[in-house]
């Protein structure tokens, strides 16, 4: 089960019951599932973006690092969100 | 359904207020005959009026240049008409996320594949009840083994399946035995929704609501199935609203989320905001979209909150349920403008405690065979009721 999916080991990508889009009218990114949709802030888009292929948390938190390097509590806000995500089913472990 | 509305549109720039959803009501045409349908009462005579599979192509694109980006296709049965696929076909590439809700009469293997390679991303079946007896009683026809059938064959060919069980007074106590058919069935979602009172459900009213005790006992067994089952089926319980004290937004707020356009073109803020006497219903024929929905008056006639009355327009709660549905405060308490009388606050709150006393000194009919001989007879959706309905009513106003 996507709760179980344990950010130290596994790896893990949107989940395939999920579709990120930019929306050009709302001028921001949502994620569409069966009947209803989020909004995304553009930080949890960029996130997400990046979940689109198989990823771990470390690797995910290490490339946005090396984009925004002055973000000093960038690992800490990552972790934030993706146990949202987790907890929301957006995200899911690669194998279930 | 999670989506977040936008405020009132005056403290919002016009772009924000973006019609998330478009709702297509491709026909009134169904081979069910539920007696809780949300339909209108009077059906049309026949389909020659409906929208063209152009026009409808037209309606979607416009509405997905306005923001739109889920897209229903309901009815009616919606597999009435042969070109669904291409309309799912030409939505996916339009950029939405296409749901199709059915009650699986007229779908066959060969569609769900041309569904799935559509690229449809999310496919409802209905059910009447969760045995054949029961289903056949309140749709009208004996179709449950065929729902199973589909509901397998979507599951495997992988389109994302939500089941929906609607409730009424006389299948609420299958709650548990419904639950445990959809897990069996590996459904991913299902929708236990209890009737809302609109149409033929409530012309039937009298008939369909359950007792306080009854909900109660469902909302038990529902709560007993998510904590011991073990299952990962997501499960959505929706109550009827007249046993809350606060009402539900009409449409997640009026003219702020959905655009619903019917078979013939007319284009609504909601399913059932026809009824509502002293409005003009705009229709694609004549009118753009656009223009429809950002300066109808009937999109801003409920918009926001400037239209309310007492005691709505001095509520510290107005942004939370924006004085409730108006269909209901119409049908209640006769003046659309007025605060949807589920409200505890609404002064014409007693119409609905009066309904629900009513419910609950009924006897609970027994869960079999023998359940139900109300002292009215359900009225069933066909046309032939509806001409009834209409005969009646064209007598009492004449």
């Amino acid at each position: 089960m996507s709760s179980t999916l344990d950010f130290a080991r596994d790896t893990f990508k949107i989940n395939p019951r999920y579709r990120l889009q930019w929306e050009d009218a709302q001028q921001c990114h949502v994620l569409l599932y069966p009947e209803g949709l989020v909004k995304l802030s553009g930080t949890a888009a960029e996130i997400l973006g990046r979940c689109q292929q198989p990823t771990r948390a470390a690797e995910l938190i290490a490339a946005l690092q090396r984009e925004y390097p002055a973000a000093d509590t960038l690992a800490d806000d990552v972790m934030e969100f993706l146990t949202h995500a987790r907890q929301q089913e957006w995200i899911k472990r690669t194998e279930d | 359904m999670t989506v977040k509305p936008p405020a009132d549109k005056v403290s919002i720039p016009e772009r924000a207020l973006v019609p998330l959803w478009l709702l297509a009501e491709l026909t009134y045409a169904c081979p069910l005959q539920c007696p809780y349908c949300s339909n209108p009462l009077e059906l049309p005579r026949s389909r020659s009026s409906e929208l063209t599979t152009e026009q409808w192509l037209d309606v979607m694109q416009q509405a997905r240049k306005l923001g739109a980006v889920q897209l229903g296709f309901s009815g009616g049965e919606p597999l009435v008409r042969p070109d669904v696929e291409l309309l799912v076909q030409e939505g996916s590439k339009m950029g939405f996320y296409c749901n199709l809700i059915t009650s699986a009469l007229g779908l066959t293997t060969e569609r769900i594949t041309a569904f799935k390679n559509a690229g449809l991303n999310h496919l409802q079946i209905s059910f009447q009840g969760s045995d054949q007896e029961t289903n056949a009683r309140f749709g009208g026809s004996d179709s449950f083994v065929h729902k199973l059938a589909m509901t397998k064959e979507v599951i495997r060919q992988g389109i994302p399946l939500g089941l929906n069980f609607v409730l009424h007074r006389h299948n609420i106590h299958q709650v548990a035995d419904f639950l445990a058919l959809a897990d069996s069935l590996g459904a991913e979602f299902v929708e236990l929704a209890n009737t809302q009172y609109y149409a033929w459900a409530m012309h039937n009213r009298e008939q369909l609501l359950p007792s306080r005790q009854q909900l109660q006992d469902a909302e038990a067994a529902t709560n007993k199935f998510r904590d011991t089952s073990g299952s990962r089926m997501k499960v959505f319980f929706v109550a009827p609203d007249y046993y809350d004290d606060r009402p539900k937004k009409c449409s997640n707020g009026w003219g702020t989320t959905f655009i619903t356009v019917t078979p013939d073109g007319d284009v609504l803020p909601c399913q059932s905001a026809r009824i509502i006497p002293g409005l003009e219903f705009p229709n694609i024929h004549t009118q753009t979209l656009r223009d429809i929905w950002l300066d109808s008056k009937l999109f801003q006639r409920f918009r926001g909150t400037a239209w309310m009355q007492e005691p709505c327009a001095s509520c510290p709660e107005k942004h939370i349920d924006l004085g409730g549905c108006r269909c209901q405060a119409f049908m209640l308490t006769g003046d659309a403008a007025s605060t949807d009388p589920v409200c505890s606050l609404s002064p014409l709150h007693h119409v609905v405690t009066e309904i629900t006393d009513a419910a609950n000194a009924q006897t609970a009919p027994l869960p079999s065979a023998q359940s139900s001989t109300p002292a009215r007879p359900l009225l069933f959706r066909n046309t032939g009721n509806s001409r009834k309905l209409s005969a009646k009513k064209e007598t009492s106003t004449s």
